[in-house]
């Protein structure tokens, strides 16, 4: 998710392109709608288009173009094992012959599917929901109506994922200062241990803080989300217009 | 006093592993419009005490009585909670909610008020403390002193008679311990706070009572008038100074010193 490692300090986006003006439940569905229809797609002019579309996307939510390329990179490099392996793993006519094996011409044609059907989805992901803020995703979320449950999962452990990472940098700086140096001997797994053992203990003691301060306001097992959002004619229109497209490219990739 | 808020009797209180008895027969009332300070040194219970009077925890003897009825079970305590507001320690602990309107209405919200209403209240409470600008920040990136203000802002949305606070001006810096105090003098509410700060007590407090080894006993606060000359350390930067020093202190090159006599 891209907004998470830059907040900024008043929790806005650090730029305003044209897709964040959009509602956010919106293009949390556009981007699920891009996706089912992108890898139910075979042909690759087809996915060639939708790879186009999502750059307009992310072109439209002005997404930075270094860290995007970083994010592109890590995935396409997790990939490119499968992607090497595949011509010579799938049978087929062959176009190149390297001692015993060959690579087929429709195993290269899958790689290529592959390639292009990852990078358009999460290209779109991250125009369209990764420039969200995180709570605001899960607002999104719960508008939508996604589990209530799994909503306050997800808005608590944002909340407080930041302070166990404090915890934990704290006591590995207690750690620090008393020389303590990472090496492969047993006192150091032992420290490294007790450091996991003592973030787990002081995180168990602080949900039940939590619990107590949310009983102490009246919970009772329900919660409640404030966040209110409303579509406007612009929504409709754009969210029309987007699925519009997506039926377009599905007919003719299916039917074409 | 039948009009008490809060009536304790004889309450003992055990931890379950230890079987450290931290409370020890205390009885305490709390009236309408007292503010008292609960004083006493680290482990001795006090937080353990605020949290019996809400039922966070249960005692092991001796009966709560809060608002006119005696509390035993977890569903005698929801509308004692409603109405004696706790504020803890760590306001971490308390705000969990990702946004501060959200936390501040979760109160309002439980007690069964509709969403616009939870909002309004919670936008009004908020402007009581001049916070009306801190709506829709994100709570885990506030300041210490800024959700020290936040979390009291939520509990005082559910319009409570009672404040039970855990050391408020804990871990604040001057500014933000008196700004905090300047709200807390303003409200109408009933007190039990715990703190260690003196001036915070001195500036808040109608009474104080000392828990002891498992005892609570009626402190006295007063204030002895008495004239003395003695030294502050300080630290201000150079040429900042608005004031003079006797002739004992250390020599400053940017401003004069009286004729004072020595330190005591």
């Amino acid at each position: 998710m891209n907004r998470v490692p830059v907040f900024n300090a008043d929790g806005r986006p650090t730029r305003e392109g044209l897709v964040q003006g959009f509602d956010p439940r919106l293009r949390i569905a556009a981007a699920a709608a891009f996706a089912v229809v992108t890898v139910s797609l075979h042909r690759l002019d087809a996915l060639a288009v939708m790879l186009g579309i999502a750059v307009l996307l992310a072109l439209a939510a002005r997404l930075p173009l270094g860290p995007t390329l970083r994010r592109l990179a890590a995935l396409d490099a997790f990939m490119a094992v499968v992607l090497l392996t595949l011509p010579f793993s799938i049978a087929g006519t062959a176009f190149l012959t390297l001692g015993p094996l060959s690579a087929s011409w429709e195993g290269l044609f899958r790689a290529i599917e592959i390639v292009l059907k990852a990078n358009a989805v999460v290209l779109t992901v991250l125009a369209l929901a990764g420039t969200l803020e995180v709570v605001t995703v899960g607002h999104a979320l719960a508008a939508l109506g996604a589990p209530r449950k799994l909503v306050h999962l997800f808005l608590l452990t944002v909340r407080y994922i930041g302070a166990l990472r404090d915890q934990y940098a704290q006591l590995r700086d207690a750690m620090r200062v008393r020389a303590f140096r990472l090496t492969a001997s047993w006192h150091a797994w032992r420290s490294l241990g007790w450091l996991f053992g003592m973030v787990m203990v002081r995180s168990a003691e602080r949900a039940d803080r939590v619990l107590m301060a949310m009983k102490c306001r009246g919970y009772r097992g329900e919660m409640h989300v404030v966040a209110e959002m409303r579509l406007t004619a612009a929504d409709w229109l754009a969210g029309a217009a987007f699925l519009g497209i997506l039926a377009a490219v599905a007919a003719w990739g299916f039917l074409g | 006093m039948s009009d008490a808020f809060f009536r304790l009797r004889g309450l003992t209180f055990a931890y379950l592993g230890s079987g450290r008895t931290v409370l020890d027969g205390v009885d305490f009332d709390l009236a309408p419009g007292e503010r008292v300070a609960l004083v006493g040194g680290n482990g001795a219970g006090k937080t353990t005490l605020l949290h019996l009077m809400v039922g966070l925890a249960l005692p092991a003897a001796g009966t709560v009585e809060a608002f006119g009825k005696v509390r035993e079970a977890e569903a005698d305590f929801w509308d004692v909670r409603a109405r004696a507001g706790l504020l803890f320690q760590d306001p971490d602990d308390q705000l969990f909610c990702p946004t501060v309107i959200e936390d501040v209405a979760f109160g309002p919200l439980n007690l069964g008020k509709s969403r616009h209403e939870a909002v309004a209240i919670a936008r009004r409470t908020l402007a009581a403390l001049a916070l009306e600008d801190f709506a829709d920040r994100i709570t885990h990136r506030l300041s210490g002193g800024e959700k020290r203000l936040v979390s009291l802002a939520a509990v005082l949305a559910m319009s409570p008679d009672v404040l039970l606070l855990d050391e408020p001006t804990n871990a604040l810096d001057a500014a933000a311990a008196e700004r905090l105090t300047a709200h807390l003098q303003a409200l109408p509410q009933a007190m039990l706070f715990v703190s260690h700060d003196r001036a915070f007590i001195e500036q808040l407090a109608t009474r104080a009572v000392h828990l002891e080894d498992g005892k609570l006993s009626a402190a006295e606060i007063h204030a002895h008038p008495h004239t003395h000359v003695h030294s502050h350390f300080h630290v201000h930067a150079p040429g900042m100074a608005d004031h003079s020093h006797d002739a004992s202190a250390p020599a400053h090159p940017d401003h004069e010193h009286g004729a004072g006599s020595s330190n005591d």
